[in-house]
């Protein structure tokens, strides 16, 4: 087990391209590291560089102390879990998740005793003499991880490993995973684009976006307090919503009204023209769902609901509205960037499930602008951050 | 149900005919092997050995007796066995190379090895002829094993470059992780998954060297190197103007049965389908 260190890490392709550019990232020992990001933002690159398979352009690679830039992968001793397993098709998973061992040669004895020893922590007593190709997505899976276990590796490194399975098994084995984590105590990287095992899994997350480091962060942080516009787009489902506004005297305009912001968040936001307000769709309401003494009449607003969507627990419901031609140019690009789609410019409020709120008509929702989150458009920072 | 059966009338017939177009020769040969030399010289029509006319095993007999003959066979299996053992070795590591470096002559080895694949052999006879007087290797194993493995090479190397593009990059990557060297990933790894490849390159590389003629005859003088359709050639018996007809299917049978064997042992390793499982999807 061993603490990896990233400094100023750089990789840069042929063509100059820098595919991973100054990322410094400190992974503590035991502890579980995310790499999440759009595709294309060189997370799995950086994971990559961190096993050895690919060269470190700039930069200190540094795992339990010692800096392993120039070490070929079998010297650096991690393991690791490919996307699509890369299982030995000709080897029964016995000899697939005991390869590790057979390399270092070690005596058939132990090399017994540590296979049997994994394969009972992923119930894969019964499946040993079988090949790989006989086996199902989440036993591969399993198997994979297996080979990873098997040896005292100084990290584990995962590659999407969960991508390739469906969701149901997806949401079981993001457990399994969290649990052995847990228990074996050794440091881990996970590489994934998926949000909520972004989420769910990391003690840290470190967002990346195009080669550069956003935020590092633990979950809850990187949700509530999103360092940007493209933190704040890509972490959380459906996404934060993202409405023009202006602040002006403590109150906030946004196209369905104005409303009064916290002192603190509006003096650092004051006059400085059109501003993004980012606010999550759980910080609207309906209002008749709502005690009537605790609703602040001041910050409720007429929205026409276009769909809804009821999930059993909660609803979702889109509130289309009209923006000007620049707003909407931004909101594409940063849909872009995180690999999504805005079709149309639209508010999407989740509110409580007993809420009888119909499709195509009025009502009244209340907006939490304590929550809300000021950003300054062609930077993208937060502006609020903190508060 | 009736198109059902009627598919499967039409498949039997077809395969029938098929067996037979193949066969047909092959069986004749077999059938001629077992003749005695005079049935043969008076004509005797028909598949079986008319009353009188059969040979039993004689033919066989005096071919294994033959000592020039039993030589050929010894030069034809040592030198198309050395010659493949050879050609796939050198091809498994060129394709590796071909299908997994980055280097710039890439496109020219491959393009050179197409273009000598395409050359005529027979061009090729009249200076590997001197050549080989001249550095003394003129009717000798190497002198036949050296223009085999350069007319298999080629293929070998195509045939075995494809198997290695369709090995996922992550089975190398995975072995170096978990602490193979490159040797080791490409010895423990790599070429079991490839070894269908492997034995379909052996398998034409053998056939290649079984069956040439032109080489055989021409680049050998003695008994010391004549592989055996060279031999069968020089089989004349006693009286020039009458070969033994007979004699030489037997010659011909006994020659046929070596790539058989060789071909169906090969086929078995051939398993499609070996890497599923590797990765997914």
């Amino acid at each position: 087990m061993a603490a990896i260190e990233m400094k100023n890490i750089v990789k840069k392709y042929g063509d100059g391209f820098p595919a991973v550019n100054d990322v410094s990232i400190d992974v503590a020992d035991g502890e579980f590291m995310i790499l999440v990001g759009p595709s294309g933002c060189g997370k799995s690159t950086l994971l990559r560089m961190i096993v050895g398979l690919e060269d470190i352009t700039s930069g200190d690679m540094v795992i339990g102390g010692d800096r392993v830039n120039d070490l070929a992968p079998r010297d650096r001793n991690l393991s690791m879990v490919f996307q699509n397993y890369a299982l030995y098709p000709h080897l029964t998973v016995y000899e697939n998740i005991a390869f590790p061992l057979r390399l270092a040669k070690m005596k058939d004895a132990e090399v017994d005793e540590k296979v049997r020893a994994a394969s009972k922590t992923l119930d894969l007593d019964e499946h040993l003499e079988r090949k790989p190709g006989n086996l199902s997505g989440g036993q591969r899976q399993r198997v994979a991880m297996g080979r990873a276990i098997v040896r005292e590796a100084k990290a584990f490194l995962f590659d999407e490993p969960l991508s390739n399975l469906d969701a149901k098994l997806r949401g079981q084995m993001r457990t399994e995973i969290a649990r052995l984590q847990k228990r074996l105590g050794i440091t881990t990287v996970y590489v994934t684009h998926d949000q909520t095992e972004a989420m769910t899994l990391g003690d840290r997350v470190a967002v990346m976006k195009r080669g550069v480091l956003q935020q590092l962060a633990t979950p809850r942080e990187l949700y509530e307090q999103p360092v940007n516009l493209f933190v704040a787009g890509f972490i959380g489902s459906p996404p934060m919503n993202f409405l023009p506004a202006t602040v002006e005297n403590g109150q906030v305009t946004l196209p369905f009204g104005t409303f009064p912001l916290p002192a603190g968040k509006a003096e650092r936001t004051q006059g400085k023209g059109l501003l993004m307000a980012g606010i999550r769709p759980e910080h609207f309401e309906d209002v008749s769902v709502i005690e009537s003494g605790e609703v602040d009449s001041a910050r409720t607003f007429k929205a026409h609901i276009d769909v809804r969507e009821w999930l059993g627990d909660q609803q979702y419901a889109y509130v289309p509205y009209e923006a000007e031609a620049k707003v909407q140019d931004q909101l594409k690009e940063l849909a872009r960037e995180s690999d999504s789609d805005s079709l149309r410019t639209q508010l999407v409020v989740s509110l409580d499930a007993s809420s009888k709120v119909a499709e195509d008509s009025d009502t009244t929702l209340f907006i939490d602008t304590d929550q809300m989150h000021l950003f300054d458009p062609s930077s993208g920072d937060n502006l609020t951050v903190g508060l | 149900m009736a198109t059902d059966t009627k598919s499967k009338v039409g498949t039997g017939v077809g395969i029938a005919a098929i067996l037979i177009w193949c066969l047909l020769p092959v069986a004749w040969i077999v059938s001629l092997s077992f003749k005695s030399q005079d049935a043969v010289t008076n004509g005797s029509p028909g598949f079986f050995p008319s009353s009188g006319g059969g040979a039993g095993f004689d033919n066989y007999q005096s071919v294994f007796q033959n000592d020039e003959f039993a030589r050929s066979i010894l030069n034809s299996i040592g030198i198309s066995l050395i010659a493949t053992v050879l050609s796939v070795i050198f091809a498994t590591l060129a394709a590796y190379a071909i299908a997994r470096l980055e280097f710039g002559a890439k496109t020219f080895v491959l393009t050179t090895a197409l273009v000598i694949a395409m050359f005529p052999v027979v061009s090729l006879v009249g200076p590997l002829f001197d050549m080989w007087r001249t550095l003394g290797i003129y009717d000798s194993w190497l002198g036949l094993i050296i223009p085999y493995m350069s007319f298999t090479l080629p293929l070998a190397i195509w045939t075995l470059s494809a198997f290695f593009r369709e090995i996922p990059w992550e089975m190398e990557q995975a072995a170096q992780v978990d602490g193979a060297t490159s040797w080791q990933a490409f010895r423990k790894v790599i070429v079991p998954l490839a070894a269908p490849g492997v034995f379909t390159a052996a398998i034409l590389t053998f056939f290649f060297a079984w069956n040439d003629f032109v080489f055989g005859i021409s680049l050998t003088s003695t008994e010391r190197a004549r592989p055996i359709p060279a031999a069968l050639s020089f089989f004349v018996g006693n009286d020039p103007f009458n070969r033994p007809a007979s004699l030489l299917a037997a010659g011909a049978v006994v020659a046929t049965v070596p790539i058989v064997i060789i071909v169906l042992f090969f086929q078995r390793k051939i398993v499609a389908g070996l890497t599923a499982g590797a990765v997914k999807g």
